[in-house]
C-alpha cells in the first residue's frame, strides 16, 4: 500500500473522490457559520454608525490609514501566495509548496505585528475602551463605541489569523513529512479556503474602520 | 425477509470494544449518541428539579419556600439548562446521531472525530454553566435582557454566558456534520426524494444550527465585553441600544425554537407511518415544509418585541410573517392526520407519544397564532399565556417526541424490547400530567398573571395548585421511563432486527447494529415509507 491516496482514505468513505468532496463541503459549511458570526458584528456596527455618525467619523479619523493600507497589501499578498501554494500542490511541486506556505506564515506574522503595534498605539493614546479611555470631544461615548467595535472585530479577525497561521504550520509539517502529492492535497485546498475567507473579512474591516477617516 | 429472527451476530457496536476508554475515545456515531443521551438526561432532570421547586413555591400566593431572589435564579437556571443543554441537543445529538447515518446507509457521519469533539465541547460547556449556577446562579432570565444583565445584575452572568457560548460550538459542529453527511454520504440509489423525512428535518435543523448559533455567540460575547469593561454596547447612557440586543438575541432564539421542534417533527414523521401501516401522505410537501420552516424561522424574530418600542410597521410585517410560518407547520399536521386516516393503527407506545405530539403541538401552534396577532399579544405579553404556549411546543412537542423516539428506536439502540404495557401507561400519564400542568397556565395568563413572579394575588391560587399537581404527575411520568428503560437494557427480552416492521435502512441491520452499521453497503431502489409493498410481502409470508 504505497498509494498515498489510498492511505489517506478514512473508513467511512467509499472513494477518495467522496472524501475530497466531503472535506471541501465541510469547510464551506463552516465558512457559512463564519459569515453569520462576522455578519452579526457588521450589522451591529452599521446600526450604531447610522445612530452616531459624528462619533464614528471622529473615531475613524484616529486610524492610521498608512498602516491599515500596508496590512491590506500584506494580506492580499498572502492570498496570492496561498493560491500559488495550491497550484504547486496540484503539480506535486512540494518544494515550492513549502516555500509558499512559509511565505504565507511570515507575511501573516508581519500583519499581526503591525496590528498589535496599532493596538498599543491606541492604548497609549487612551483610545482603548474601558476606564482608561479618554476623549475630550462632545461625542466621547460614541467614539468609545466605535473603538469597542474596532477592537472586537479586528481582535476576532486577529484570532482567526493566529489560528490560520497554526493551520499553515500544520500543513507545512505535513508537506515536510511528504503527505501531499499531485493526487492527494485536499488539506492544502481546505486550509486555503479558510485563509482566503479570513483575508476577505479584512477587506471589509479595512473599508469600515480605516477608509471613512479619509473623508475629513 | 421482514419478520427477521434474532440473528446471532458475532460482534455489535456495544461489544466490539470493551472498557471505559473505548467509550471516551470512540468515534462511532452510535456510541457518541449514547454518551450524549446520558449527558442530556442528567441535565434534563437537573432542569426539571428547578421547575419542580418553582411549582412548589407557587402553591402559595406568598413566598413560603424560597425568597424572590432565589425564585429569579430558579427560573433562570431552569431556562438555561432546558434550552441549551436539553432541548437544543436532545433529539439531534441523541436520536439524530444514532439514526441518521444508518438511515442514509452510511458507515458513520462524514466527520466522526468532529462528532466526538462536539460531545467534549458540550460537556465542557455544561460544566462551566453548572459551575456558574452553583456558585450562586444567574437571575437575568434565560434571555439575558440588557441593560439588566450588563449593568445591574450582581450574579454570575459572564460565566453562564461563556458556558452557552462554548455550547454553541458543539451545536455548530453537529450541524456542519449533519449537512455534509446528508449531501455526501447517502447510499447508492438514495436520492433526495427517497430520504426519510427524518433526514430532511434533521437537515433543516442543521441549517439553522449553522446559521443562527454564531449570532448568539457574538451577542453573548458583546454582553460579556460590556460587563467586564463597562463600555456600554447596549447601554443607552453610553450611546448603546438595548433593543439591538433583543434583535440579535431573538435572531438566534426564535430559529432556536425550530431547532427544538423540527427534530421532533422528524421523529413523528417516522413513527406515524410505521404504526398506521401507510406511506406518509404528501411526502414532498412534508419534506419541503421542513425547509420552509427553517427559512421562514429566520424572518419572524421581531414578534418577541411587539411591546419593546419597535415601529408599528415592523411589528405588522413580523406579525404577517409569523402567520406565514403557520402554513408549513399546518401542512405537516394535516399530512400526519391524512396518513393516520384509514390506516390500520396499532397503539404501541411510540404511536401514543406521536399522537400526543400532534395534538399538543397543534394547541401550541394555534396559541402561537394568537400571540402573533398584535392586539392580543399586547394583552398577554409576559404572562403565563406565553409560558403555556411555548411549553406546549417545547414540552408537549419536543419532549413527547423525544420519548416517542427513544421508545421507537430503543430495540435498535439496546437490542432489547421494553415493557410495553407499563410504557403505554406512562405515555398516558405524561400526556395527562402535561395538560394538567400547562392548560391552567393559559387561563392564568389570560386573566393577567405575569410570568417570573414568586408571589401573586390570591384569586390565582386554585389554578396554580392545579398546575403544580399536574407537574408532580408529569414528574412521575418522566422518572418511570428512565427506570424501566434502564431495567430493560439488561433484563428485557431481545429485540429482532425490525420489531415494528418499519421501513428505513436502520431496520435492515441487526439490533444492536455492528460497529460499521451494515454488513455491506445497502442499495436503495424503492420510495420511502413503502408500507404497501411491505404489506404485500407480509401477505405472501
Amino acid at each position: 500500500m504505497s498509494d498515498p491516496v489510498a492511505l489517506e482514505l478514512r473508513e467511512q468513505f467509499a472513494t477518495p473522490e467522496q472524501q475530497r468532496e466531503t472535506a471541501s463541503a465541510g469547510m464551506w459549511i463552516f465558512l457559512m457559520t463564519e459569515v453569520l458570526m462576522f455578519g452579526a458584528l457588521f450589522s451591529a456596527y452599521t446600526v450604531y454608525r447610522i445612530l452616531h455618525p459624528q462619533g464614528f467619523a471622529l473615531g475613524s479619523s484616529e486610524m492610521d490609514i498608512l498602516l491599515g493600507s500596508i496590512n491590506t497589501a500584506i494580506l492580499l499578498t498572502t492570498s496570492l501566495m496561498m493560491a500559488f501554494a495550491e497550484s504547486n500542490a496540484q503539480e506535486g511541486n512540494e518544494r515550492w509548496l513549502a516555500i509558499c506556505l512559509i511565505a504565507v506564515m511570515l507575511l501573516g506574522a508581519v500583519f499581526l505585528y503591525v496590528k498589535f503595534s496599532e493596538y498599543i498605539e491606541h492604548y497609549h493614546e487612551h483610545k482603548a475602551p474601558g476606564f482608561w479611555f479618554e476623549d475630550s470631544s462632545p461625542y466621547a461615548n460614541n467614539v468609545q463605541l466605535f473603538f469597542v467595535f474596532y477592537f472586537i472585530m479586528t481582535g476576532l479577525h486577529a484570532v482567526h489569523m493566529i489560528i490560520g497561521i497554526g493551520i499553515m504550520a500544520f500543513l507545512l509539517f505535513r508537506t515536510w513529512v511528504g503527505s501531499f502529492s499531485a493526487q492527494y492535497h485536499t488539506p492544502i485546498v481546505i486550509g486555503g479556503l479558510y485563509w482566503h475567507f479570513v483575508d476577505i473579512v479584512w477587506i471589509f474591516l479595512y473599508a469600515i474602520f480605516y477608509l471613512p477617516g479619509l473623508h475629513r | 425477509m421482514i419478520e427477521a429472527v434474532p440473528v446471532e451476530v458475532e460482534k455489535n457496536y456495544l461489544t466490539e470494544k470493551q472498557g471505559v476508554l473505548s467509550w471516551f475515545l470512540t468515534t462511532d456515531h452510535k456510541r457518541i449518541a449514547i454518551l450524549y443521551t446520558v449527558a442530556v438526561t442528567a441535565l434534563f432532570f437537573l432542569g426539571g428539579f428547578f421547575a419542580l421547586m418553582m411549582r412548589l413555591e407557587l402553591l402559595s400566593p406568598r413566598n413560603w419556600l424560597v425568597s424572590a431572589e432565589t425564585y429569579n435564579k430558579l427560573f433562570t437556571m431552569h431556562g438555561i439548562i432546558m434550552v441549551w443543554f436539553f432541548l437544543i441537543p436532545s433529539i439531534p445529538n441523541t436520536l439524530g446521531n444514532f439514526v441518521m447515518p444508518m438511515a442514509l446507509g452510511a458507515k458513520d457521519l462524514a466527520f466522526p472525530k468532529l462528532n466526538l469533539l462536539s460531545w467534549y465541547v458540550f460537556m465542557f460547556a455544561a460544566a462551566v454553566t453548572v459551575y456558574a449556577l452553583f456558585r450562586g446562579g444567574v437571575d437575568t432570565g434565560w434571555t439575558f435582557y440588557t441593560p439588566f444583565s450588563t449593568s445591574y445584575s450582581t450574579t454570575y452572568v459572564v460565566a453562564a454566558a461563556v458556558g452557552i457560548f462554548i455550547s454553541g460550538f458543539s451545536s455548530i459542529l453537529t450541524g456542519l456534520n449533519f449537512i455534509a453527511t446528508t449531501h455526501k454520504m447517502r447510499a447508492p440509489g438514495l436520492t433526495w426524494y427517497r430520504l426519510p423525512i427524518f433526514v430532511w428535518s434533521m437537515y433543516a435543523t442543521s441549517l439553522i444550527l449553522v446559521l443562527a448559533t454564531p449570532v448568539l455567540a457574538i451577542t453573548l460575547l458583546m454582553v460579556a465585553v460590556e460587563r467586564i469593561f463597562q463600555v456600554g454596547i447596549f447601554d443607552p447612557a453610553l450611546g448603546g441600544d438595548p433593543v439591538l440586543f433583543q434583535h440579535m438575541f431573538w435572531f438566534y432564539s426564535h430559529p432556536a425554537v425550530y431547532i427544538m421542534v423540527l427534530p421532533a417533527m422528524a421523529v413523528v414523521s417516522e413513527i406515524i407511518p410505521a404504526f398506521a401501516r401507510k406511506p406518509l401522505f404528501g411526502y414532498k410537501a412534508v419534506a419541503w415544509s421542513s425547509i420552509a420552516i427553517a427559512t421562514l424561522g429566520f424572518l419572524v424574530w421581531g414578534h418577541h418585541m411587539f411591546t419593546a418600542g419597535t415601529s408599528v410597521y415592523s411589528a405588522m410585517v413580523f406579525s404577517f410573517l409569523s402567520y406565514c410560518i403557520a402554513v408549513p407547520s399546518a401542512i405537516k399536521v394535516f399530512n400526519w392526520a391524512a396518513t393516520i386516516y384509514k390506516g390500520s393503527i396499532s397503539w404501541d407506545t411510540p404511536m401514543l407519544y406521536a399522537i400526543g405530539f400532534v395534538g399538543l403541538f397543534t394547541i401550541g401552534g394555534m396559541t402561537g397564532l394568537f400571540l402573533a396577532a398584535l392586539g392580543f399579544d399586547v394583552h398577554v405579553q409576559d404572562t403565563y399565556f406565553v409560558v403555556a404556549h411555548f411549553h406546549y411546543i417545547m414540552v408537549g412537542g419536543t419532549v413527547m417526541a423525544f420519548l416517542g423516539g427513544v421508545h421507537y428506536w430503543w430495540p435498535k439502540i439496546s437490542g432489547k424490547m421494553y415493557p410495553e404495557g407499563l410504557a403505554r401507561v406512562c405515555a398516558i400519564v405524561v400526556f395527562l400530567g402535561f395538560n394538567l400542568t400547562f392548560f391552567p397556565q393559559f387561563v392564568l395568563g389570560y386573566l393577567g398573571m405575569p410570568r417570573r413572579y414568586a408571589a401573586y394575588p390570591e384569586e390565582f391560587q386554585f389554578l396554580h395548585i392545579l398546575s403544580t399537581a399536574g407537574a408532580t404527575i408529569l414528574g412521575v411520568g418522566y422518572v418511570a421511563p428512565l427506570l424501566y428503560l434502564l431495567w430493560a437494557w439488561k433484563y428485557a427480552k431481545p429485540a429482532t432486527s425490525n420489531p415494528w416492521r418499519a421501513t428505513g435502512l436502520e431496520w435492515k441491520t441487526p439490533s444492536p447494529p455492528p460497529a460499521h452499521n451494515f454488513e455491506s453497503t445497502p442499495v436503495v431502489n424503492t420510495r420511502p415509507y413503502d408500507y404497501e409493498a411491505m404489506k404485500e410481502e407480509l401477505d405472501l409470508v
